[in-house]
């Protein structure tokens, strides 16, 4: 289908000429399709536009792209123990990513444990516990409409007390326009940081990557409500690329650190902007 | 950001504004402003274009209503072309002898577990006798999710200890059927459209299950990737209605008019919330508004 294109092929990337009107027409068009959004498509014509020569598009797009990220930024783990909130709206894979993540750091060697701070999606707890025990992580849970803020500070004190390298706290997902439980989200950082200086040392926000333009929104007020540090982006193993982080790291200046390609325990990179650049431009 | 599609036209539009008559020049430039509105609202851009096509052609030459200026009255067309495009199509779900079927499909974490409980409740509510069958074999804990909601509102659910999906689906619906229930609403885990293996496997539910309704659970926050998922749901399941999730949001909802557009298939229920009453029928009307993100200007074009 058409709309299945690649962006260089939607914008005919070989016979791109700087004075067509049309070319640059359909670039911005294949931008939006690409979910960057109209403000960041319109700084990203601007960049090429202040190229002057451009030669291949496609090779161009993707570096202004790659540009507009800035380098790759990785976890900060120095920090013993390195707690890392993770939050976002529902349904994005929090739960999942905690899961894949605590795997990763096993895999390099480091200890972890993973709090259950989701109390009120029916069987988050149940879900969690079983990535935990795919994992080879510590576990604590939570009663069913218990406090999240009780549950991180008991999985804070658990993992300084056993002597864990890395505390990871789940929550439940919520809509940013939920005042009430961004507030809850806000006392759950609260309660982290009187528990350790400095902590959270990274707050994950987990975008899926089929949003559109809501995700800016997402990382605003989230960002706002828990101080998020970085963007893990889910779901790329599907057909759409995530353009919105385009626009999140544009607009907000947040760097994507993770990015999820499956359900599986394995499915988690950390974030190149080069290879995602470049996925974005050539489908 | 854009309750303002009025302002906005109003300054585009400028003397235009006052004119009787929408010619050529107004149409043009109001054209632009609400394609830039609809791509806002995460509308595709192929549905964008065609749409704003057939809007221009019949704004042309258009007198314009008492009461109203020229971006109110372009607001008012686009509005109700809208409306009537995404309210289209019947949106009550079909019932045959009993038990009917309900298969919920749709990508990771859109919903379906959730609207599988609430549409339970809902049915009940008008006199039915639903039961909930466990056909996600896959996401950790998908089955004691369902079954802890099925306990919330005391809606039975059939689980079957087996790894294969197809088979969980069939006792399931048996067990139900042999209970005496009318309507069995089938929950299956989540795939991405691409995932050919996965939706070979849901295509085999379908035909295991014959469910008279095949309901596409949608974020309501998606992007342009709408039209994508919608294509190949329907053509590898033939949904027969959508339900839009999250709409509690403040998602403008764009990708439920890509998938009308594109598909055809009537938006059935809106979901509004997390909670298993947070479910309602669609209004397309609403739904209008929504993604054109007016509010003020709604009620001046109501009394015009
Ligand atoms: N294909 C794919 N699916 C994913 C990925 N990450 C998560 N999922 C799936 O997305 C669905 C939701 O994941 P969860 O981890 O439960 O999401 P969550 O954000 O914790 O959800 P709530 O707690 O209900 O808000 C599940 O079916 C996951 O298997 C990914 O990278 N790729
Ligand atoms: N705010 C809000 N949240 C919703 C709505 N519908 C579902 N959710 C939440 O979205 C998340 C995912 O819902 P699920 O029902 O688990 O989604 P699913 O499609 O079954 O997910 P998978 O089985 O993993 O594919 C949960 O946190 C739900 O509580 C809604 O209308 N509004
Ligand atoms: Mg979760
Ligand atoms: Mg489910």
């Amino acid at each position: 289908a058409k709309s299945r294109r690649a962006l260089t092929a939607e914008i005919g990337a070989g016979t791109f000429s700087v004075g067509d009107e049309e070319a640059w027409e359909r670039l911005e068009e294949a931008l939006i399709h690409g979910d960057v959004g109209v403000r960041a498509t319109a700084e990203l014509v601007r960049r090429l536009e202040a190229r002057g020569e451009i030669g291949d598009l496609g090779e161009a797009l993707a570096e202004e792209i790659e540009a507009l990220f800035g380098p790759a930024v990785t976890l900060d783990l120095s920090a013993s123990p390195t707690v890392i909130l993770v939050v976002g709206v529902n349904g994005t894979g929090k739960t999942t990513t905690v899961g894949k993540l605590a795997q990763k750091l096993r895999e390099h060697g480091r200890t972890v444990l993973v709090g259950a701070g989701d109390t009120f999606r029916a069987a988050a707890e149940e879900q969690l516990e079983i990535w935990a025990e795919r994992a080879g992580a510590d576990f604590v849970g939570a009663p069913a409409g218990g406090d999240p803020a009780a549950v991180a500070f008991d999985a804070v004190e658990a993992g300084r007390a056993r002597g864990r390298d890395v505390v990871i706290v789940d929550t439940a997902g919520r809509l940013h326009t939920q005042s009430n439980l961004m507030e809850e989200l806000a006392k759950v950082r609260r309660v982290i940081e009187g528990r350790i200086a400095g902590a959270p040392h990274e707050t994950l926000l987990v975008v899926d990557a089929t949003t559109g333009q809501n995700g800016l929104q997402q990382a605003r007020l989230f960002g706002e409500s828990a101080g998020v540090t970085g963007v893990a982006l889910t779901k790329l193993d599907g057909s759409a690329k995530g353009g919105v982080a385009v626009a999140i790291a544009y607009e907000l200046g947040l760097p994507v650190k993770l990015v999820g390609v499956g359900e599986g325990i394995d499915d988690l990179r950390p974030f190149d902007p080069r290879e995602f650049a470049r996925a974005l431009v050539s489908g | 950001m854009f309750d303002t599609l009025s302002d906005r036209l109003q300054l585009t539009l400028g003397d235009l504004g006052r004119a009787k008559r929408l010619d050529e020049d107004a149409v043009n430039k109001a054209m632009r402003e609400i394609r830039l509105a609809l791509l806002e609202a995460d509308v595709n851009f192929q549905v964008v274009k065609d749409f704003v096509a057939g809007v221009k052609a019949a704004a042309l030459g258009e007198d314009i209503l008492k009461g109203l200026d020229a971006g109110q009255q372009v607001v008012k067309l686009v509005h109700d072309r809208l409306a009537e495009l995404m309210g289209s199509g019947d949106s009550k779900l079909a019932f045959g002898r009993p038990p009917t079927v309900i298969l919920m499909t749709g990508l990771q974490g859109s919903g379906k577990t959730t609207t599988s409980a609430k549409l339970a409740l809902h049915l009940r509510r008008q006199g039915k006798r639903p039961g909930l069958v466990a056909a996600d074999l896959q996401r950790p804990a998908a089955i004691d999710q369902l079954e802890q909601l099925g306990r919330q509102i005391a809606i039975p659910v059939y689980r079957t200890d087996t790894s294969d999906p197809v088979r969980a689906a069939a006792e399931g619906l048996e067990r139900a059927k042999g209970d005496g229930l009318d309507v069995v609403i089938v929950d299956t885990a989540g795939r991405l459209h691409v995932d050919e293996a996965l939706m070979d496997e849901l295509a085999r539910v379908r035909d295991a299950v014959k469910p008279l309704n095949v309901l596409l659970v949608l974020d309501a926050m998606t992007g342009q990737e709408a039209v994508n998922v919608a294509e190949a749901f329907q053509r590898r399941i033939a949904f027969d209605g959508v339900v839009l999730t999250k709409l509690d949001g403040d998602a403008r909802g764009g990708a439920a008019l890509s998938v009308k557009a594109i598909t055809g298939k009537p938006i059935k229920f809106a979901s509004v919330g997390e909670k298993l009453d947070q479910l309602e029928v669609f209004h397309p009307d609403r739904m209008a508004s929504r993604i054109l993100g007016m509010g003020d200007v709604l009620t001046l074009i109501e009394k015009a």
